[in-house]
């Protein structure tokens, strides 16, 4: 008997200690890796050290600071068991609207002749309006119709991208401010990229907004009666996806100093892959800001190292894809796994 | 049919010898052993988190098991799938339900096995056929087209049952497959458990209701904390007996009646209408007293229940509180008047399956003195948790444990957990005890006692019939969506009560 009690004490000591090892862990580790396979390939195939390189690592984060601005929006859509594919068309959208108010004096054909020269406050205001007004839209029609959100956020998708385009009849915008281009300026995306992941880190773990968040993704139903208002919460959530999608149009056409219709084409993909790299599950009721960043540091591990190694772009894509499904399988694994525990 | 011969020596269809199964944090099952001997009912009883679901999915094939061995007509197995042991004539009904929503009846119960036409197509004929000729024997009349979704949860546990025996396996466990149904559904259930029993199948019964035992069981095991406690007939021992091998303690088994000390009236409800669910309900609900709803299944009482908490709102009528008429549109506006629901159907609307114990318990008061400015009061609202799970006496590791993991009578005790934390005038119960072990069903029993008699207002439904008559004050009977009557205290029994819910 009391062996007994002493072997329940040890397990429940083991399983503490199991359940205290963060899931971010295993993610972690696949970062760790890649980096130094890719250090180690540099070594025998370039002779260069990746890692060892300030200036590559910061245009690593760079790359993806966009990405990631993103994915930290998408996460908290994936954790409430949705999804949103229109976050590439709303960076248009925003990169357009955003950098046609923040045109100088200089610019030959101005969108707005008249409105050059605006203090920077208004097209970052302009852009936040924009992204928040597309997530309105994505959050109202899932909230209140049966559509999917899939299916809601491809419609979003695909006229949000007709808009960027119609908005200048596909022209670039181009000649802007050096106060806006500064947002775009030097390590700027990379400290708005980590402030938005600290913010909405400490608000999915200690607020009730992050609370309701995650109890809508397990259980909806179960949420509703326990007095959640599910679709009013819903609505808050895909609003801020879409007023980060719109800080990333804004970063975007601030580092190109100029607007594109093109711009942010396909960014949706990566961001979900970067929300589900770090452990999000599709299912809903799962996920996390600190597994998204490591992912979206994965994401730009893998472009960066495969420039480093002059490999070519065709070769980049078909292994990124590879690393997105060797991801998912491996969590689903992890999952199965703490599941049944058998 | 696979003959008696190939059965060891002394007719024993299965024998467990020294199971041990370890979860982490849990030894759910320690060095178990038991036999099931052909032909017979053989019932497992103990208290919730005592071992009963992990041995069954053990002979299920659904967990493998650290240590022991499994013998099936002699011979040692090696069960891996759910898969293997139906193809070794072992056939589960699971205690949560595990059908797919918006797949029918037929299709659930056939999944895997459809009848196949002339071109290899599904035969979709036959597979009503079937279906019907299924639910037929068992008594029920349910639509094998209906999409699973609109069915109560009575029927899915109907269609359940109505799946495990379409194997036509030769040892069929069912994990407390009553809890969801009410007393003439499961009359009919043993009367095909008898007959199964009589075409020399064995039935391995889990139960919390003694008095099942007695009808229908042969032999009952009992086990606790983990361990085999012994084996007996049920003829030779009492149900006192029976239960102080459950819990290793005496215990009392009369209802704490709260006295009947009926107080200002807090609700009233005046012709509510939602029809087809319900007609024309009117009643009152006093201060400090319970109000049982009896009624069989169909009867409309979860509907009632759901449409007072805002759920699906009534379509007409109107429900007075404190002198004023209140319009109870959603489950915030009811839970600002100070009510709470405990539903009946812990899966589908009562756990977040995924979360934790912690995050299952406060989700309903994240509000007032634990939220400040937006962030959650972690440790204050930890503390008030951990103080209602030890309350409730809930058996986890810890609060961090997934709720998952726990058996269903300790998740049950959460979810009652987390709507006494909003401090409650008006606590409506759906079903609450369902799954819950003699023990804790007397402390939970206790617990409602102290409620009612500190003047919460108890709406309780209930389908069993010792819980609704011991409990109650007052008992409002439904049939087919009517109030057939309100019985007090003195009036009611068995017989009018099942006069009324039956008429
Ligand atoms: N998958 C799992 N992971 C971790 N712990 C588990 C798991 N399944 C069961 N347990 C634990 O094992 C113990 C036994 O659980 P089990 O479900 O067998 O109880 P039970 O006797 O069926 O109870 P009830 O009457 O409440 O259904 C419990 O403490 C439970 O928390
Ligand atoms: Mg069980």
């Amino acid at each position: 008997m009391p062996q007994a009690l002493a072997q329940r004490t040890v397990d429940a000591r083991s399983a503490r200690r199991a359940r205290g090892f963060p899931p971010e862990a295993s993610i972690l580790l696949v970062l760790i890796g890649l980096a130094l396979t890719f250090e180690l390939l540099g070594w025998i195939l370039v002779r260069q050290s990746f890692l060892l390189n300030e200036q590559r690592l910061v245009v690593m984060i760079l790359q993806v600071s966009v990405i990631g601005i993103i994915a930290v929006g998408v996460t908290q859509v994936i954790i409430t068991g949705g999804i949103d594919l229109s976050s590439g068309s709303v960076v248009a959208v925003t990169a357009m609207v955003a950098a046609s108010l923040a045109q100088s004096s200089d610019a030959v054909r101005a969108v707005y002749p008249s409105l050059t020269d605006l203090p920077v406050l208004v097209p970052v205001m302009a852009g936040l309006a924009v992204g928040a007004a597309a997530g309105l839209a994505n959050g109202t029609l899932i909230a209140y119709t049966s559509i999917p959100p899939f299916i809601a956020t491809l419609g979003v998708m695909v006229s949000a991208r007709g808009i960027a385009k119609w908005y200048t009849h596909g022209q670039p915008v181009s000649m802007l401010t050096d106060a806006y281009a500064d947002i775009g300026g030097g390590a700027v995306p990379v400290m708005i990229f980590l402030g938005t992941a600290l913010i909405f880190h400490i608000a999915l773990r200690y607020t009730r907004y992050g609370k309701f968040t995650y109890a809508i993704g397990a259980n909806p139903q179960a949420a509703r009666i326990s007095g959640i208002n599910v679709a009013g919460h819903l609505i808050v959530v895909y609003t801020i996806a879409g007023t980060l999608s719109g800080l990333a149009g804004i970063v975007t056409s601030a580092r190109a100093v100029s607007g594109q219709a093109g711009m942010g084409m396909m960014y949706e993909l990566d961001a979900i892959a970067a929300a589900v790299i770090g452990g999000a599950s599709l299912a809903g009721g799962v996920g996390r800001i600190t597994g998204t960043v490591i992912g979206t540091l994965i994401l730009g591990v893998v472009t960066s190292g495969f420039t480093f190694l002059r490999i070519d772009a065709y070769y980049q894509e078909i292994v990124k894809g590879a690393i997105i499904v060797a991801a998912v399988i491996a969590d689903q694994y992890r999952h199965r796994a703490s599941r049944k525990r058998a | 049919m696979r003959s008696l011969a190939t059965d060891a020596p002394d007719g024993c269809l299965l024998q467990v010898s020294n199971l041990s199964k370890a979860f982490p944090g849990v030894v759910a099952l320690d060095d178990v052993s038991l036999r099931v001997k052909r032909g017979t009912v053989h019932a497992l009883i103990g208290e919730n988190g005592a071992g009963k679901s992990t041995l069954m999915k053990i002979i299920a094939g659904v967990y493998t098991p650290d240590a022991g061995e499994l013998r099936l007509r002699g011979n040692a197995v090696h069960l891996s799938s759910p898969r293997q042991a139906l193809q070794n004539g072992i056939a589960m009904i699971h205690q949560e339900l595990n059908l797919m929503p918006f797949m029918s009846v037929a299709e659930n119960i056939w999944i895997g096995r459809e009848p196949v036409n002339a071109c290899g197509l599904v035969s979709h004929r036959e597979l009503r056929r079937r279906t019907r000729a299924l639910l037929e024997r068992l008594g029920v009349d349910i639509d094998p087209q209906a999409e699973v979704r609109t069915l109560s949860i009575a029927r899915r546990q109907m269609i359940e049952i109505a799946k495990a025996l379409s194997h036509e396996s030769e040892l069929l466990i069912m994990d407390e497959p009553t809890s969801a149904l009410t007393e003439r559904d499961a009359e009919h259930l043993f009367a095909i458990i008898r007959e199964l029993q009589a075409q020399g199948k064995s039935i391995l019964y889990i139960t919390h209701k003694m008095d099942e035992l007695f009808e229908i069981a042969d032999e009952v095991s009992v086990l606790r904390d983990g361990r085999y406690i012994g084996t007996a007939s049920p003829l030779d021992l009492t149900r006192d007996e029976l239960i102080r091998m459950m819990v290793g303690r005496e215990l009392s088994q009369v209802f704490p009646r709260a006295p009947a000390r009926a107080g200002a009236v807090v609700l009233s409800a005046r012709a509510l209408s939602l029809e087809p669910q319900f007609y024309d309900i009117s009643f009152d609900l006093h201060a400090g007293e319970i109000l049982g709803i009896a009624g069989l299944i169909g009867a409309g009482r979860s509907q009632l229940a759901k449409a007072l908490f805002g759920l699906t709102p009534a379509s007409s009528g109107q429900v007075w509180m404190e002198g004023c008429e209140v319009k109870l549109d959603s489950p915030r506006a009811a839970m600002s008047r100070g009510m709470a629901f405990v539903t009946e159907d812990r899966k589908e609307t009562g756990c977040f399956l995924g979360l934790s114990v912690l995050e299952n318990l406060e989700i309903a008061v994240l509000e007032g003195d634990f939220v400040r400015c937006g962030f959650v009061r972690t440790r204050a609202v930890t503390q008030a948790c951990a103080a209602m799970s030890r309350l409730l006496g809930v058996k986890t590791p810890d609060l961090h444990e997934r709720i998952e993991n726990l058996s269903g009578g300790n998740q049950q005790k959460v979810l009652l957990g987390r709507w006494l934390l909003t401090r409650p005038k008006i606590l409506i119960l759906d079903e609450p005890t369902r799954g819950v072990d003699v023990g804790a069903k007397a402390e939970i029993h206790q617990l409602i006692a102290r409620l009612v008699a500190e003047g919460t207002a108890v709406l309780m439904i209930s389908s069993e019939m010792p819980e609704i008559l011991g409990m109650s004050h007052r008992i409002m009977v439904m049939h087919e969506g009517r109030v057939t009557g309100i019985l007090t205290r003195e009036q009611a029994d068995q017989v009018k009560i099942m006069d009324l819910a039956a008429r």
